[in-house]
This record gives structure tokens, sequence and C-alpha cells, in this order.
């Protein structure tokens, strides 16, 4: 396989929520709005990349019997690199992200790549796999909040971008717990109707 | 928040964890297919929970604390997680066979879901005594169960039911679980909890 492939792979044709539906969690819990869904996207992806990196590279001298602790071990070294670069940097993004952020240890996303990819390939093509997953969980948590704080709360990035009628009255709903449901239900109905 | 009553009460219904607060999501889409594996894996989640938050309690204020080794927390915490489900299997299995019989397959799913592993980071975050922490792990449990084996009821249903194809399997499980958690949108103010 050609390394563009590798990288692109994980964007849409293999798209960790849309089309495998794993990593739900933290897609459905931080997607309220662009903000969230791009901050946990981010963070997702730089576990997804390091970790992928460090297990690569240490993949001759990982025992077979306890690769599994080993790989959450590195994991969670990275979850914790990056839940207090949040907590410094960005606070109130790490507050919006709330138990999501430390919960990036048990997406089973990350682990299943170090699982089935990073513990069998180079260093560069398990760069390459954890960004394209990586990018893709960030694609499909960004194109969500879009779609729920346009419509749920009538603004995008915090600016708004319908007339005084939408402001007063949007669909709240979508911004709620029972939005997030019904707009990934939506997209993975689309997404079976017309690219399949 | 000190009222152990109310402690439940929020995380039974309020704050339910699958449908207000997005934990747990695998296990509720992925073995909710019959009523009978529901309960199954809503007992062992109930069980596994309690048992979780109090060692990950003991742990975090017992270790952790006194050493200044807080930073520590998440790989700390995932690494018991998973010795104490191999733990509670190997002691089933050698003590409680019958238990261990209707629980036994659901465990090892537990260690990755995220349910076990946020409910002992909440814990944490909201200061929660011993006990309250128990109740908080009791209650959070039960509102799995009880929102697990109401949905794969649902589900055994929409298994009948003419649908779309292009809605069939996972979308109309997102959708039918959006309507419950609308449902359990209108528990938000019960007893003035939010």
């Amino acid at each position: 396989m050609n390394r563009l492939s590798i990288f692109t792979r994980g964007l849409i044709k293999e798209n960790a929520v849309l089309v495998l539906m794993i990593g739900l969690c933290p897609a459905l819990a931080t997607s309220g709005t662009v903000r969230d869904g791009f901050g946990m996207g981010i963070a997702a992806t730089f576990v997804l990349l390091f970790s992928n990196i460090i297990i690569s590279m240490m993949r001759k001298i990982i025992p077979n019997e306890v690769r599994i602790p080993i790989f959450i071990l590195i994991i969670s070294t990275f979850v914790t690199i990056i839940d207090y670069f949040m907590q410094a940097f960005q606070p109130d993004l790490y507050r919006a992200l709330g138990v999501f952020v430390p919960l990036i240890v048990v997406n089973c996303m990350i682990l299943g790549r170090a699982e089935a990819y990073a513990s069998k390939n180079s260093v560069f093509s398990s760069a390459l796999d954890g960004l394209g997953v990586g990018l893709g969980f960030t694609l499909t948590l960004t194109v969500m909040g879009a779609i729920r704080e346009i419509l749920g709360n009538g603004t995008l990035l915090g600016m708004t971008i319908f007339g005084e009628g939408f402001k007063n009255a949007p669909v709240i709903f979508l911004i709620l717990p029972p939005g997030a449901f019904l707009v990934i239900g939506v997209l993975k109905a689309l997404l079976n109707k017309y690219y399949k | 928040m000190k009222n152990p009553a109310l402690i439940f009460l929020a995380a039974f219904l309020v704050n339910n964890i699958v449908l207000m607060r997005f934990l747990g999501l695998c296990p509720f889409f992925g073995v909710s297919n019959a009523v009978e594996t529901a309960t199954g894996m809503g007992m062992a989640v109930i069980f596994v929970m309690t048992l979780a938050s109090w060692i990950t309690w003991i742990v975090y204020h017992g270790i952790l604390m006194p050493f200044g080794l807080v930073f520590l927390r998440t790989a700390v915490f995932i690494l018991t997680i998973a010795s104490l489900v191999q733990l509670v299997e190997m002691f089933m299995k050698k003590a409680y066979r019958t238990l261990y019989n209707a629980l036994g397959i659901y465990l090892p799913l537990i260690t990755t879901n995220c349910a076990i592993l946020g409910v002992t980071f909440l814990n944490i975050d909201n200061k929660f005594s011993f006990l309250n922490g128990t109740i908080f792990a009791i209650g959070t449990g039960l509102g799995f169960m009880v929102v697990m084996i109401t949905f794969a009821a649902i589900r055994e249903r929409l298994d009948l039911a003419p649908i779309n194809p292009s809605l069939k399997g996972y979308p109309i499980s997102f959708i039918a679980a959006s309507l419950m958690a609308l449902a359990f949108l209108g528990f938000s103010g019960l007893f003035g909890l939010t």
C-alpha cells in the first residue's frame, strides 16, 4: 500500500466514528460546538500519533504476552501530557471537555490502532496511520459540532450567523444530549444511503 | 452536594451515565440485542463499578495524594481497574460458580468500558467521601442497567419493524436512543437537581 493511501484510509473510508463505530463516547459528548469537537479531535490525534510512533519503535522489544498493559501505559503517558497541557494553556476548553480528556485513554480507537497497526508496521507508516485516523476523528467531530452549533445555537465558533428571529428560538434540542444521538443517527443513515 | 439520597437520584436519573453523560456507549449499542444479555451486562457493571470506586478511592487518597503523585492518576486508575477485573474473574470462577456463569463473559469487556473509569474520575473531581462515592457508583450502575434493559426491549421490537434499509441497524438505534434521552431530559430539575 502506498503512503498516501495509508494516510487517507482513516479519513473517510475507515472513519473511526461513522464507519467503524468506535470512539462514540467522546464523539457524542464533546460535539456540542465546533470548538469543543475540534479540540477533542486534536487532543485524540496527538495521543494517537505519538503512541503509534512509540509503540512502533518498541514493537520488537515488547513481549507478546504483556503487550496490552504496555500499550495502555504508553497511551496513558500521552493522555497525561495533553491533560496537563490543556489545563495550563486552554483552561476554558479543558473545563468544557471535562472528564473526557483523561478518558481518551480508554478510547478503543487508539488501543485498536496500536494493536492492529503500530505493533506490526514501521515507524513512518504508523505515524501516517495515526495521523490519518486522528484527523478523520477530528473531521467527524468538527462536522457534528458545526451542525449542532449552527442549528442548535445559531452561531458558528461563537459568532452569530442567523438573524434576530432565529437567535431567539433556535433548535435548542440539538445542543442538548438527545440532539447528539439524532445528529449521528442521521449522518450514519446518509452515509449508508449515498456512500455504499 | 452532600445528601446521599440526592447523590443517588442525580446519578441514577438526572445525570444518567449513558443518555446524559455519554459514557459506556460501546456496551449500550453493542450488547443490547436481547433483554437477557443487557441484564447480565448491567449487573456486571454495577458490581465492578462499586468495587472500582472503593479501590480507586483508597489508592487515590492513600497513595497518590500523600506522596504527591496525583499526575499518575490516569495510568494508575486504568491499570488498577484492569487488574481488579482479572482478580474478580479468577475469584468468581473458583468461589461462586453460578455467579461466574451468569456474569463471567461480560467481565473482560468491562475493562475498557469508559463508564467505569469515568465514574472513578468523577468521584475524585466531585470530591466525594468514601460513602458518597459508593452511593454514586451504585446509582450510576443502576442507571446504566435500567437504560440498557429498556433499550434492549425497544431494539427487540425494532428488529421486527419495517424500516427503510439505510436506517437499519445503527441509525435507527441512535434515533431511538435520542428519543429515550429526550424522555430522560424530563427528569432534569427533579428535586432541584441539574
